[in-house]
């Protein structure tokens, strides 16, 4: 692996970058591994990463049915940000945050952390009050969140439309300045190369198609498009799709898979410094880097494992955008794109053991897990080694929908990303 | 944009005026006391979440406000067939009506 730095950089300009090689290779799989992860998006990834740097398990496979990081990862929005109503949800997202801050450096990877800030719009009392209360609740955590009042908002953000004749009149906003965004493909690829440098083989193209149980009932190996694979842990990362390849191993999970939307418009020049989300017209927008405006909302309504989504879900996003800022009113949408999200009933994630001994899961990120990923990698890495959650992880259980202990972030009504 | 028939208007209509409403044919426990824990978590939580037909329950809210049931194929999104609800599961493989 080349590592990069200001010399390889011009060293390689000089010779026309035809002297690079390549960043991770595209392995064939072995007849046994100690650690198989069904799927490579960032989680996946990750996982691999921190099973061998920081856990010595470099036995490892992580395969995907496609391309590395062709899933959500690649699909998503990638809003950052830690200030979540709970306790247990705090101490994970903030974990995550903590990872962002140095994710270049650790990865020789530049992954575009960038600080820009997440606002957060309240249109109504019912807005302020809860925005206030998650403000005092994150503060308490430690997780920084403060409020902003309308002309401090638009102070923050000038496209803003704070007219009191809006529709939804902006009545003020709450602001994570710790939260934005990172180059999601670049995540992915930062940890696979990372990985691979360390001795993961990374498989792509190769479904897998079932989960293999020994006698006792633990876990035998993976069926895939390449035949078997023997595994001493399986653990399965592979977001809209956990349902189907868990049923496999006979395990059911409070999970249903929606498309969620995203769209993008043409290039422009900066002009637009935050992300800024709206609960109430349901709707989020930031500007990438390249210049696009990056847009989404919520889920459509039906479950599917289409990719696709409807176009009257693009329609009232786009309502809902021009809205509140009708100086995109003009902008021309370039595509727009659906991913398939695993959504729980109290929308937290599910991380860490099965019922079946030796398989491990990590789901349920449904809208919002590219902000977790290096956190969750992180923790889901310790549970696979050691066998036991991490403290972090320890609350985001399977069993929590049988005894009631929920970890309900639906019902604290923070936004979906 | 989903197509949808509504049985009971007898019209195939935009997905706009209709609203979701989850997995179909999963039935409220007669005797809610008597359930354990297990049984309560299958029964608010767990959900098929196939990857193919689906038994799914909508509503013409925008129409005649009704409930049905119906088949819906989650890889094409293509309905196999609505009917009201009340009547019993609809069995698999069903064959694409022609509209
Ligand atoms: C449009 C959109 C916008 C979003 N916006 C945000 C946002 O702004 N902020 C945020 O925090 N989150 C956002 N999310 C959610 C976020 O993308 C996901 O929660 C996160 O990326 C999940 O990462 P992952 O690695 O678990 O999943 P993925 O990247 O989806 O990886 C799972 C992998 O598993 C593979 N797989 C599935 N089945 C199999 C099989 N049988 N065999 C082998 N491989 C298999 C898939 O091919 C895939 O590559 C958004 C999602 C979407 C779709
Ligand atoms: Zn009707």
């Amino acid at each position: 692996m080349t590592r990069f730095n200001a010399f390889s950089l011009l060293k390689n300009a000089l010779g026309g970058h035809r002297n690079w090689t390549e960043q991770w290779p595209d392995s064939q799989p072995r007849a046994e591994y100690d650690v198989v992860i069904v799927g490579a998006g960032g989680h996946g990834l990750g996982a691999a990463y921190y099973l061998a740097s920081q856990h010595g398990i470099t036995n490892v496979a992580v395969i995907d049915k496609g391309w590395l990081g062709g899933g959500n990862t690649g699909r998503n929005t990638t809003i950052i940000r830690s200030n979540y109503l709970y306790d247990e949800s705090a101490r994970l997202y903030d974990h995550a945050v903590d990872l962002w801050e140095n994710l270049s450096q650790e990865l020789n990877y530049n992954v575009m952390y960038s600080r820009r800030g997440v606002l957060m719009l309240a249109h109504n009392v019912h807005d302020v009050q809860s925005f206030k209360r998650h403000i005092h609740a994150n503060r308490l955590n430690g997780v920084d969140n403060r409020w902003l009042t309308v002309q401090e908002a638009k102070e923050y953000c000038p496209p803003l439309n704070i007219s009191p004749n809006a529709r939804y009149p902006v009545m003020g906003a709450a602001l994570q300045e710790r939260a934005g965004t990172a180059r999601h493909d670049a995540v992915a690829w930062g940890y696979a190369r990372g990985a691979a440098a360390r001795g993961v083989d990374i498989i792509q193209n190769c479904p897998v198609t079932a989960i293999r149980r020994n006698a006792d009932g633990s876990v035998a190996g993976v069926e895939t498009a390449k035949g078997f694979i023997r595994a001493k842990k399986v653990a399965v990362s592979a977001a809209g799709h956990t349902s189907v390849v868990m049923q496999t191993a006979g395990v059911r999970l409070p999970l249903e898979s929606y498309p969620l939307q995203a769209l993008v418009s043409e290039p422009v020049k900066p002009c637009f410094p935050c992300v800024v989300m709206s609960n109430a017209v349901h709707a989020y927008i930031s500007q990438s880097d390249k210049g696009e405006l990056v847009i989404g909302s919520g889920t459509d309504q039906y479950t599917s494992y289409s990719q696709r989504g409807g176009l009257p879900l693009i329609e009232h996003t786009i309502a809902a955008i021009t809205e509140v800022f009708p100086i995109f009113n003009r902008m021309r949408m370039l595509r727009k794109w659906g991913g398939i999200v695993d959504v729980t009933p109290d929308r937290s994630a599910i991380l860490g053991k099965t019922p079946v001994p030796n398989l491990y899961v990590n789901c349920g990120w449904g809208t919002g897990g590219f902000k977790a990923t290096p956190g969750a990698a992180h923790v889901f890495a310790w549970t696979i080694a050691k066998d036991e959650p991490h403290p972090i992880n320890a609350p985001f259980t399977l069993e929590r929908f049988r005894s009631g202990r929920l970890i309900d972030e639906a019902a604290a009504a923070a936004v979906a990303h | 944009m989903l197509l949808i028939h509504c049985p009971y208007c007898d019209e195939t209509l935009p997905e706009a005026e209709f609203t979701y409403a989850g997995e179909a044919h999963i039935a409220r426990p007669a005797d809610p006391s008597a359930l354990s824990d297990e049984e309560w978590e299958s029964y608010l939580f767990i959900r098929s979440n196939p990857r193919g037909p689906h038994h799914e329950r909508w509503r013409h809210l925008h129409g005649c406000g009704r409930f049905f049931n119906a088949v819906r194929d989650t890889v094409s999104d293509r309905f196999l067939t609505t009917y009201p609800a009340g009547q019993p599961r609809a069995a698999l493989p069903i064959k694409e009506a022609a509209e």
